[in-house]
């Protein structure tokens, strides 16, 4: 029997008309209503827009008969264009953004039947671990009021959590659909650099940069993948690998199925509670005949160096494109004192938009990433780092001649406090330390609740597939949800 | 360790990026971008001889789609975020560059 799955019985009580798309987006709105307020997941809601669509969808029954989403209410991290609706990549700099156009993956959720409820907070531009990078809003942990969501998707992952929508979408470059969805106690898959079409996702670091789904079970996870995944006229990057029915995998069968484990990654700095939650999850996929491997990932220890060199690089070139000229703010002319000449050249109108749109932790990126790529240091710096990118690579395709999957904890700690890594950037990246490396290597990974801690916070364990492998993956996940019960503990905020 | 950065060369870095910081973040970054280069030199130092680098991991195939013009935004749309737009014109107003 396949876990008890929200968003698939969501979309049956409103395919089989038990409820209307109306009512299950009014459920949803109420939901935010009543919830939100304390926990700040959404920095948009778009409730009029969310109930006229559901109510076209209902006067239109026969015309959406087998939408795979049909009715669910999904909400959309706000890096991702929606359009006429407001995307603010959580930064100062677009306050104001009023897409023109859909992305893909929003237009796709669409057209299988879901219904955008709202745009949730994020790290600026997907930069940060915590959320608390947002221009905007404090995002909370739905477990713990104290603690941060993770990040960068933060509120896409307490949305769902909170279950004030049963999907979201999110954005990962190096865990931000993983982390935060470890934190919150839910399913996140960053699927394969390429499956799905990243058109209208705002750029942070485009060799790394993937949207993909966080929902409550591999089930809901697969359902939506299956919908936004595919080849994109509108993203050459995009691969025209042939998508299948994802929850078609969903077997609960693990037999034959070998999973590796880095173990000697493990010896060091992950909390016990942590490891001893891992390791219960190793033995009930192992109880349901999969078997374990040791493994090693040699160079996975350097990801976080390479990680943050890379994508740091491509940032640096991706935000010049935030200038004050063709959209998202402008500072004018600061007035000249008594006796000065005010600098009004384009070059100071540049300099003086981008110091008050960016937040620090979005500068702090772009000067790594411009000294990085600066003259007489890109050999040493950028150029070293995609030659320990490829080490990475191969590393995982040798690991991947053995074994189907690569287990690890997703997080070496539970959810941090809000305020304690904040102002110590370093801190923050080395928590980074098991979900850079799928994203440096191009490989899909998903995380799924497995325990809590002895303050009861939500851990979650992560396992790092073959390119183009979810199903894999998802299999993997399913079949351990069919075991156990921790995606079904809901948190305390859930009045 | 003498920091391998100084108040100069990260006013020379913000130029390139065309950024303007204030003296608290000047030497704000100046710490926090040499403790990184500190923890990242683990990485200068592995032996990468004859390795090349991954620019970004192909996902073959890519969808490539033929080369022919197809709608695109219309100037309106386009101009609708402008901080200070010319829509008579059609066109985005910025500082004097000239003259």
């Amino acid at each position: 029997m396949t876990p008890s799955s929200p968003l698939r019985a969501l979309r049956d009580a409103v395919a089989s008309g038990e409820c209307s798309a109306v009512d299950a987006v009014r459920e949803s709105l109420s939901r935010i209503e009543r919830l939100d307020p304390a926990l700040g997941a959404f920095l948009t809601v778009a409730g009029d827009r969310a109930l006229a669509r559901a109510a076209e969808l209902d006067a239109h029954r026969d015309r959406w008969r087998g939408a795979p989403l049909l009715g669910v209410p999904v909400a959309v991290k706000d890096n991702i264009c929606t359009c006429g609706v407001r995307t603010t990549a959580g930064s100062r700099m677009l306050e104001r953004f009023v897409p023109p156009y859909d992305a893909t993956a929003v237009a796709r959720l669409e057209r299988a039947g879901a219904v955008i409820v709202g745009k949730t907070n994020c790290d600026e531009f997907g930069m940060g671990s915590s959320t608390e990078n947002s221009a905007f809003a404090l995002t909370r942990n739905p477990w713990a009021a104290d603690r941060t969501p993770g990040g960068s998707s933060g509120g896409s992952a307490a949305a769902v959590a909170a279950d004030l929508t049963p999907a979201a979408l999110g954005s990962d470059t190096g865990g931000s659909i993983r982390q935060p969805a470890a934190f919150c106690g839910i399913v996140g898959l960053k699927p394969t650099y390429g499956r799905v079409s990243r058109y209208g996702l705002i750029a942070f670091a485009s060799s790394l940069d993937q949207i993909g789904p966080l929902a409550r079970t591999a089930y809901d996870a697969a359902l939506v993948l299956t919908v936004i995944a595919g080849a994109d006229g509108a993203d050459a990057t995009a691969s025209s690998e042939p998508v299948a029915e994802f929850t078609a995998a969903l077997t609960g069968e693990l037999r034959g199925v070998r999973i590796g484990v880095p173990r000697s990654m493990l010896a060091a700095g992950v909390d016990a509670g942590v490891l001893r939650s891992f390791d219960e999850a190793l033995d009930v996929l192992a109880g349901r005949g999969a078997e374990l491997v040791e493994i090693e990932l040699p160079h996975a220890r350097h990801a976080i160096g390479v990680y943050y060199l890379i994508a740091t690089a491509e940032a640096s070139s991706n935000l010049a494109r935030y200038d004050g000229v063709r959209y998202g703010l402008r500072v004018p002319p600061a007035a000249a004192g008594p006796g000065e000449d005010a600098d009004n050249s384009l070059r100071a109108m540049y300099a003086r938009t981008r110091r008050a749109g960016f937040g620090p932790e979005v500068k702090r990126r772009i000067m790594l990433g411009t000294y990085a790529l600066s003259a007489g240091y890109y050999d040493a710096y950028y150029l070293k780092a995609q030659r320990v990118r490829t080490l990475i690579l191969r590393d995982y395709d040798r690991a991947f001649e053995r074994v189907d999957a690569v287990a690890a904890p997703t997080t070496p700690s539970p959810a941090f406090r809000i305020g304690e890594r904040i102002h110590d950037p370093l801190q923050m990246y080395l928590g980074d330390v098991f979900t850079v490396s799928a994203p440096l290597a191009g490989l899909p990974a998903i995380s799924v609740p497995c325990g809590f801690s002895a303050e009861g916070l939500p851990i979650g364990f992560q396992l790092t597939g073959r390119r183009f492998d979810e199903a894999m993956l998802l299999r993997i996940a399913d079949a351990y949800q069919r075991d156990t019960t921790w995606h079904e503990r809901r948190p305390p905020v859930h009045a | 360790m003498p920091s391998r950065f100084t108040t100069a060369d990260i006013e020379r870095v913000a130029q390139l990026a065309q950024l303007e910081l204030g003296p608290e973040e000047t030497e704000m970054f100046t710490r926090q971008l040499d403790e990184f280069l500190d923890y990242a030199a683990e990485v200068l130092a592995i032996d990468t001889s004859g390795i090349e680098p991954t620019a970004y991991v192909a996902s073959h195939p890519l969808s490539d789609r033929d080369d022919e013009v197809r709608p695109s935004l219309d100037r309106a749309a386009a101009l609708a975020n402008a901080p200070d737009p010319a829509p008579a014109a059609g066109l985005f107003r910025v500082p004097r560059v000239i003259g």
